[in-house]
């Protein structure tokens, strides 16, 4: 199915499934624990060994010499594979990094061995009787700020509009700040883990924790230099991904070269102090925000400057990524450095770009806000645009920011707040309010599926995944809306490579997008219905297909009838500029005495086309304000800037939000339909409930205290020095 | 994990005495903190001796009106005691305001004081650490380490590791006696403030034990009334360990006791720092902050202690 305009009105209109709430459908398999996770595929490979990595001890160089006898020999140990024994392996897509092969050491805990034993402790003990001496590369320059001081104003803009300097040069209202966020981790819950059964070195299957089944298996096709057609691809739970596992990862790698060295299939999971520097991680930035506005409101200049790391041919993070399209504005510069650094490699986390962005932007608008001495939900009212401010003859598809800001406040109750800072306490706490915008694209991919009418069930197959997002639900939803079904007459089956190639779960993209390919595989199911019973304007509806004098049930249907389609998306769509749009409130509570922040409450309001599930988008903002919660007050991969590792590899240093961090929050959905996004008119939630919730904290941290902090996290070292006297 | 054999003794002295007869033996009581350091191989024992079952986990009435709690008492059980929670609640606080649930439910008494520091250059094998591998050098004080949350006084050129423990700040300010059973059977006592030792050059040396001394049981001294408090901060407001962390006994005449968490490789009190109390925390913190020497990415505790036992005496 090729989307090639604006949908006006379809089945979807009538939903009597879709956008209804509904619990998640694998619900019960996992609070029972028995939704077979990719370490735990007992059921599919009884006999799996371990496989235990060892990573590097350096944070980038050459290994000298590595000896593995002891190892070798070891109790129980079936096999060992180093580095150096085979030339490095070729890289998969997007990886940039090479997972393992070879000499050289790109950053730290890179994988260089592995080791397959009988039990899980034995592989383990064995790992640490590698010996392996290096040397160590130059040490490098880590200083992001330094590099962005030689680096600014280097290079074509990404984005230029106008004059920018002469409109800060007239402006009678200008702020000029630089912004900090730190290096973040993933860290979700379950690690990268994979059971891999190459025994003999031919065909191979691959149980695996993957965000996107067909960009892994074709990674691992080119890995290892073997056919797709050879290899199976399978991850149907995955215990929670944030990018981190949209790319092949060094877990598959390592099982499969230990199942082949072996001749068993070999499981493996990163061990929790390798997962933050042998993976990837969200790039700590740099960034200089000017603003220029008239004593109106309105911003006449927008310039965003801003640097970000990655190793040679990375890509690094663009904290720009929204500045060129959120806000109106006369004229407007946008710059992102990309900086060459030898560690640990940088990629996509939860919200590329727009995340760390929204941190530094968000609080630019609320300086502006106070500068101008307006209100900064008035103030961002005021500078909403319709069209994409670069190309204005581009529209918005469907964009209800204002309504988002409105309902908001509203709710929150924002108009009785404090606004001089500093005013509310409440015994030993400081209060305050915070607001802030959000905005994250609303990109779609193509994405197939097949539908299946057997017996009166039907059956979806596609590689979608499910990371804990609600596919499994959303999609059976759908397909049950297109063909007049029950969702209890709907077979998911998900996540395979032997399933039509789908988007895949990243950048908020999954669920509109296989909605919209299990939409059209439904959709090619009811015309070969239709024509099998010679059926012209066929409709399908409560169970049953009724047309011309045809009316039976579907169940009827006694020859098992199977389609698969896909959806492409038409050029039409780059006419118009697409995202989801928010605003998030919150209360802030800060000790006056030790600095100590803690979030009362919480807010979103969000304008993402129609919701599909309103139970399981819920899960996905909330899910996003509580790591908003942890990228404001606590997470940052501590960078030791001799040594370019990142020091603070566990979950007991690495700290995200704990139950106790997190207040109530509430979730407003505004009842918003994008007919240009999705057949669905749907678009993606899943990233935006984190766009803007840490400046949101910072503005509300600002407001209880008068203190402005411009480097994250808030913790209190940035500014207890600057609390009130004692 | 290194293979290590394993034995269960009959009694405390047997413990004690097998201990200083094998070579690299380590006691396991709770396993919460040994457990982890072996999985890393931080901790490598070739000999493990199981101390639980050996009694040794009754809190009992002393003759001096205080409580003598057995080594192998759980922190669960050990804050819920209801005389520990109306005559030291000191005590109750500062273990509620560690660890969770689950842990404080298999920590120990004992285990809670000999527990290792959480420095992540300590923690991770491939760093220096004089600590984990005395003459390697200290991989925090080298340039660019991280080392925000390690400490700012009692600290040495060799370490500036900090102990973790919650229990052992309020046991520094209740004045608690550690009782063991010796190699060669004899009982000793150690008070608390003797019995964690700053690093010097030797950081690997960090209590009064004696090769195969066994903690058997934790004493308090009668209760010292007044009121307490125990204010933990942290960038998180759970499952975190102290930046700082003060405990405060508060006489109504405005005298009492200061201890400290998370600044030293010690809980970190003084009797000249105790008697600055009538005159506030900054007094206070000039005494027992005295000849601090922070990192540049530390300084702040010294502040961050001196505005929480303020907002503490303002309270209290």
């Amino acid at each position: 199915m090729k989307f090639t305009q604006p949908v006006d009105s379809n089945l979807f209109d009538d939903a009597k499934v879709v956008g209804k709430p509904m619990q998640r459908i694998d619900g019960p398999l996992k609070v029972t624990g028995t939704a077979p996770y990719a370490y735990e595929r007992n059921d599919a490979a009884p006999d799996a060994l371990y496989g235990y990595p060892l990573g590097a001890a350096i944070g980038h160089g050459r290994i000298t010499r590595m000896d593995a006898e002891a190892a070798r020999s070891a109790p129980g140990v079936r096999a060992v594979v180093t580095t150096l024994e085979i030339d490095p392996l070729e890289k998969g897509i997007n990886n940039v990094a090479r997972l393992f092969g070879g000499a050289e050491v790109q950053h730290y805990h890179q994988a260089i061995a592995v080791v397959v034993a009988d039990t899980f402790e034995q592989a383990r003990a064995a790992s640490a009787l590698i010996e392996v001496d290096y040397e160590e590369g130059t040490p490098a320059d880590l200083d992001l700020d330094a590099a962005f001081e030689r680096m600014q104003g280097t290079g074509e803009p990404d984005t230029l509009v106008g004059d920018v300097e002469a409109a800060f040069r007239d402006a009678p209202h200008v702020i000029d700040q630089m912004y900090h966020t730190p290096a973040e981790s993933h860290t979700m819950m379950e690690p990268h883990a994979s059971t891999v059964d190459w025994s003999d070195g031919e065909d191979m299957t691959v149980w695996t924790s993957n965000q996107m089944i067909n960009v892994n298996l074709k990674s691992i096709a080119a890995t290892f230099g073997i056919d797709r057609e050879r290899i199976r691809v399978e991850s149907p739970y995955v215990g929670g991904g944030f990018g981190s596992k949209l790319w092949l990862r060094a877990d598959a790698v390592l099982a499969a070269l230990g199942s082949r060295a072996a001749g068993v299939p070999v499981k493996l999971a990163l061990p929790r102090p390798m997962v933050m520097n042998n993976t990837t991680h969200r790039s700590a930035t740099v960034q200089r925000i000017r603003l220029a506005a008239r004593a109106d409101g309105h911003l006449t200049g927008i310039w965003h400057e801003a640097a970000a790391y990655c190793l040679p041919g990375g890509r690094g993070e663009n904290p720009t990524a929204q500045t060129p399209i959120f806000y109106a504005g006369d004229t407007r510069r946008v710059k992102n450095h990309v900086v060459d650094m030898p560690l640990p490699e940088t990629a996509d986390m939860r919200a590329p770009g727009e995340a760390s962005g929204l941190m530094a932007l968000e609080i630019a608008m609320d300086e502006m806000a106070e500068a101008l001495d307006m209100d900064p939900v008035q103030f961002r009212i005021i500078n909403d645009t319709q069209v994409d401010p670069a190309n204005p003859d581009i529209p918005f598809s469907d964009r209800h920011f204002v309504e988002c800001l409105e309902r908001g406040a509203e709710a929150f109750g924002w108009s009785k707040r404090n606004t001089t800072p500093g005013e509310q306490r409440d015994g030993d706490w400081l209060i305050g309010h915070g607001v802030a915008g959000a905005y994250r694209g609303a990109l779609v991919l193509p994405s197939g599926a097949r539908a299946i009418l057997d017996g009166g069930k039907l059956i979806i197959e596609t590689d979608m995944t499910d990371i804990g997002t609600g596919s499994y639900t959303i999609l059976a939803q759908t397909a049950a809306e297109t063909m007049g079904m029950d969702v209890a007459d709907v077979e998911m089956r998900l996540a395979n490579s032997a399933f039509p190639a789908s988007s895949g779960s990243g950048g908020q993209f999954g669920a509109p997008s296989s909605a919209s390919g299990v939409y059209a595989a439904c959709m090619a199911l009811r015309d070969k219905i239709a024509g099998n019973l010679g059926i012209e304007d066929a409709s399908f509806n409560g169970g049953r297909v009724t047309g011309g004098d045809t009316d039976m049930a579907l169940s009827e249907i006694n020859e098992e009838v199977s389609t698969e389609d896909a959806i492409q998306w038409g050029d039409f769509q780059k006419d118009y500029a697409m995202g989801t749009f928010g605003a998030h409130f919150v209360e802030v509570g800060v000790h006056a005495y030790t600095g100590e922040t803690r979030v009362r409450r919480m807010l979103a309001v969000c304008d993402a086309g129609r919701i599909i599930n309103p139970i399981t988008a819920r899960s996905q903002v909330i899910g996003g304000m509580v790591m908003g919660v942890g990228a404001a007050l606590s997470e940052d991969m501590a960078l030791d800037r001799g040594r370019g590792f990142f020091a603070n590899h566990d979950m007991a240093n690495y700290e995200v939000a704990v139950h106790a961090d997190i207040p109530e929050q509430e979730v407003i959905f505004l009842d918003t339909l994008d007919g240009v996004a999705t057949p669905l008119k749907a678009k993606g939630v899943g990233e935006l409930g984190l766009c803007g919730v840490a400046a949101a904290i910072a503005n509300g941290l600002y407001n209880a205290t008068g203190i402005r902090v411009r480097d994250y996290p808030l913790t209190m070292d940035k500014f207890i020095d600057r609390l009130p006297a004692i | 994990m290194r293979a290590f054999s394993y034995e269960k003794p009959a009694d405390p002295a047997a413990a004690a005495a097998r201990a200083a007869e094998v070579e690299g033996a380590k006691f396991l009581a709770g396993g919460t903190n040994l457990l982890d350091l072996m999985k890393l191989e931080i901790e490598t024992p070739v000999h493990v001796i199981d101390v639980n079952g050996l009694g040794l986990d009754e809190i009992t009435e002393t003759e001096e009106g205080g409580l003598r709690i057995g080594t192998l008492v759980t922190n669960t059980a050990l804050s819920a005691d209801s005389r520990i929670r109306r005559d030291y609640p000191l005590l109750t606080r500062a273990i509620a305001a560690g660890a969770t649930g689950q842990l404080r439910n298999k920590a120990t008494t004992g285990g809670n004081l000999l527990q290792r520091t959480r420095c992540p250059y300590f923690y991770d094998t491939n760093m220096p650490c004089n600590k984990r591998k005395p003459g390697s050098g200290c991989g925090a004080l080298t340039e660019g380490a991280f080392s925000r949350q390690l400490g700012v006084i009692g600290t040495s050129d060799a370490c500036i590791a900090t102990h973790p423990s919650d229990m052992a700040v309020a046991m520094r300010a209740l004045d608690a006696v550690v009782e063991t059973v010796t190699p060669a059977g004899m009982t000793r006592e150690i008070p608390i403030e003797e019995f964690h030792l700053l690093p010097g050059d030797t950081p690997e040396q960090e209590t009064a034990l004696m090769p195969g001394e066994l903690i058997t049981h934790v004493r308090l001294p009668a209760p010292v009334g007044g009121t307490q408090e125990y204010h933990k901060v942290r960038d998180r407001a759970s499952y975190a360990f102290a930046l700082v962390s003060v405990a405060l006994v508060r006489q109504s005449d405005g005298s009492g006791r200061v201890a400290l968490g998370g600044v030293a490789p010690k809980p970190w009190r003084s009797d000249a720092a105790d008697k600055e109390l009538p005159n506030g925390a900054s007094a206070v913190m000039s005494v027992l902050l005295d000849g601090a020497r922070p990192t540049e990415e530390n300084a702040f505790k010294i502040t961050l202690a001196e505005r929480t036992l303020a907002a503490m005496l303002k309270e209290a």
